[in-house]
């Protein structure tokens, strides 16, 4: 340890020199750097011939960052992906569910039984866990196998920074960082890694900007919420060649919601509690590389999509139990859950949601995955139907489109419903993973706690305006 | 490949020998740097075997990752770096591998460079080679360096820099094998760098630097770039002149040497 003189006799010898030498001294030093730079890349390049004047870059750049053609064809592009991602996912999506579903958990279920499992284990192993985790992998496996390539190979190509480029000129009249629409993309993902990406912005006033608004970016723990309740009640409301391009586009408005909400919310906080001018950057537009197939593939599925759905079902595992305990422990003579669905209702209502949603989201805290087959099996529950589902508390998968419409339906659902049910899925507080990542990246309690409820509060709102206009309108 | 390539050393086959991040002790510590977006993940993959995600845009890794690999029966741990564009700037996300470079002392830094861009990326290579003895650079991304007509002359810039430099295209896996036996060289000291050192100017910066390393050597031993630490004192860095006041900068360089941190790559 250097003794305290010997500290102060270095420091001040420093000052000395530093007074001696002049101000301009880190000028002259970048400089002397730059000068050497460019000395020693005039040696070591040589150009074989005239660069060509205009290389197909260039012109594609011209058209994606273009102040006319750069938004619409982002929309397009957008657009595509989630259409390539509906009409791709429905029948590989069945076809798992026909296996794990209606093949093998009826062979696991006897074979529990056959060896004398009590009904309550039984019950809470195979109709609540094996059930919830093959929900979750038939629902999310399929678009996530081809939203997560698609993605990653525009991401390979080059596009991101491209969609920053046209993004930074509206974050900057938001006051927030133009990283951010980088951070944001990350979003689309994971909202957790896109927490974790604010790291590339600077200042911490920016940052804590995007780590509050990450949330409205779609994770894909919500995309397959999106596009089912899209393709049941939107699309049906069009015949059917038109139905999966409505539905895309109905996923699309919800997602530029969320950014429109990203702007709004960075708008205000840099207007009130965090103010402050955006600090300006320089991005590096890289060069369009070809995308490698094959090695995409392989990342964008072991690193994307195995892991985020191996984050899923270790969440809907004990998530299964929970439910099938909710929907099978009593008070009085009605279960823990129709309890709660009866008493909550009229709240809900007023909001234009219903009680099985909210205890569904209650239970999905830990993983937005797995609200939907949540949402299914308490509806069939407190609907009381029969000839559907597999008993109480059990998570069932059906045959097709038009039979979660009809159990929807007959748990009171309308068109109100799906559509709150979307904006909801896309306003409400980020799940625990988020939630614990924006504590340990801001270190704040506070600024956690603002994170975690503040969507829940505006979501609860938009849906409470939705249902007030939509009534009002409705006569 | 030709007769001729299979029997040069380089391409012994099983001189290579991924092992991920399986990795307990190490004979050396290679440090991968460079500018953002210009392959050092995937340089970093080509050689661990790993899979860290790479992606075409600047600021993709935000902490550094580690693995390792054994290469002529040395076993070698490799720090991928976030990318910087200098070491004397003072924002935070390239505050991992500033702290790396200046005080992790690793036994190679391998300075990746964007060979269509290689005036600016010669920025902070002539930055790193002011702080080590001990580098090796990788001219990556040649195949499209060669797409855009610009043609690089390898023996010359290595001749300028006073390090090796290895033409490499990472992505096609060309110039891994030679990649590799540089640094084994340049760790082993079979090849010793005479790095290209920034002409100061003055011969008054000059001994005012001599001046103040004489003394930081004396207070602060182990650390192997007290030049740059005063040219930062010189510069009035508050960080720095912080730093050494709590005897902070002694702390950083313990740290950085035994820390051994694998960073989990989130998906996304």
């Amino acid at each position: 340890m250097p003794s305290k003189n010997s500290t102060k006799d270095l420091l001040e010898t420093a000052d000395k020199l530093r007074w001696e030498l002049g101000e301009n001294f880190h000028d002259a030093l970048l400089e002397s750097i730059y000068q050497d730079a460019a000395k020693i890349s005039d040696v070591a390049i040589t150009d074989t011939k005239d660069k060509p004047r205009r290389t197909w870059d260039t012109t594609l750049d011209k058209i994606l960052t273009s102040r006319w053609t750069g938004f619409p064809t982002m929309f397009i592009l957008l657009m595509g992906v989630f259409w390539v991602t509906i009409s791709g996912a429905n029948i590989p999506s069945a076809m798992l569910a026909e296996v794990l579903i209606d093949k093998l958990h009826p062979v696991l279920k006897g074979f529990t039984l056959e060896i004398g499992f009590p009904w309550w284990l039984s019950g809470i192993l195979i109709d609540g866990m094996y059930l919830a985790m093959a929900w979750v992998i038939s629902v999310m496996l399929p678009p996530m196998a081809i939203f997560f390539p698609i993605f990653t190979l525009l991401e390979d190509f080059g596009y991101l920074p491209r969609v920053a480029f046209n993004m930074d000129k509206l974050f900057r009249k938001a006051g927030a960082h133009g990283k951010q629409a980088l951070t944001m993309a990350m979003g689309y993902g994971c909202n957790a890694a896109g927490v974790v990406a604010t790291r590339i912005i600077d200042s911490p006033r920016e940052r804590l900007i995007a780590i509050i608004t990450n949330n409205f970016s779609l994770c894909n723990g919500r995309w397959p919420t999106q596009i089912l309740i899209a393709t049941l009640f939107i699309g049906a409301l069009v015949p059917g060649a038109m139905a999966s391009f409505i539905a895309a586009g109905s996923v699309v408005a919800i997602a530029l919601l969320g950014v429109a909400l990203t702007f709004l919310i960075s708008w205000f906080l840099s207007r009130t509690f965090l103010k402050g001018e955006a600090s300006s950057f320089s991005l590096e537009l890289p060069p369009y590389r070809p995308p490698r197939i094959l090695q995409t593939l392989y990342t964008s599925l072991i690193d994307r999509t195995i892991f985020v759905l191996w984050r899923a079902i270790v969440f809907a595992v004990p998530s299964g139990a929970l439910i099938w305990l909710v929907a099978n422990l009593q008070i009085g003579d009605v279960s823990v859950a129709e309890y709660f669905i009866e008493n909550v209702d009229p709240v809900a209502m007023i909001f234009g949601l219903n009680g099985v949603i909210l205890l569904a989201y209650i239970i999905a805290i830990p993983a937005n995955e797995i609200v939907i087959p949540t949402i299914l099996m308490l509806t069939v529950l407190s609907a009381n139907l029969t000839g559907v589902g597999e008993g109480t508390g059990v998570m069932f998968e059906l045959q097709d489109n038009q039979a979660y419409l009809s159990v929807l339906q007959a748990g009171g659902w309308t068109l109100l419903t799906a559509v709150n049910l979307m904006l909801f899925s896309l306003v409400h507080n980020p799940c625990s993973t988020t939630i614990y990542t924006i504590y340990k990246e801001t270190g704040s309690l506070k600024w956690t706690i603002v994170s975690t409820f503040m969507p829940v509060i505006m979501g609860l709102a938009i849906c409470f305006f939705v249902t007030q206009i939509w009534r009002l309108a409705a006569g | 490949m030709s007769n001729a390539c299979e029997t040069c050393p380089i391409h012994h086959s099983g001189n290579l020998k991924k092992l991920g991040v399986d990795m307990d002790s190490w004979d050396f510590v290679v440090a991968l740097a460079g500018n953002p977006n210009v392959g050092k993940s995937t340089v970093f993959n080509a050689l661990t075997g790993l899979r860290q995600h790479t992606g075409n845009w600047p600021g993709k890794t935000v902490s550094r990752a580690e693995g390792g690999f054994v290469y002529n029966e040395k076993r070698y741990k490799i720090v991928d770096l976030p990318g910087t564009y200098s070491l004397l700037s003072m924002s935070t996300d390239e505050e991992v591998a500033r702290n790396f470079l200046l005080f992790g002392k690793p036994d190679v830094t391998v300075v990746v460079m964007d060979a269509t861009r290689l005036e600016r990326n010669l920025n902070l290579t002539l930055q790193i080679l002011e702080i080590t003895d001990r580098a090796v650079v990788c001219a990556n991304l040649m195949d499209e360096a060669k797409r855009h007509s610009i043609e690089i002359n390898v023996r010359k810039l290595s001749r300028e820099l006073g390090v090796p430099v290895i033409p490499a295209s990472a992505r096609q896996g060309q110039g891994i094998p030679e990649l590799l036996q540089a640094v084994d060289e340049v760790a082993t000291g079979q090849y010793i760098c005479k790095p290209h050192r920034i002409e100061s100017g003055s011969r008054q910066l000059k001994s005012a630097i001599d001046k103040l390393v004489t003394k930081i050597e004396q207070q602060f031993s182990g650390l192997n770039n007290a030049r740059w630490v005063a040219l930062r004192l010189l510069e009035g860095d508050p960080q720095i002149i912080e730093a050494i006041k709590t005897g902070e900068l002694q702390t950083l360089i313990g740290q950085n040497e035994i820390e051994s941190q694998t960073v989990a790559d989130l998906p996304g």
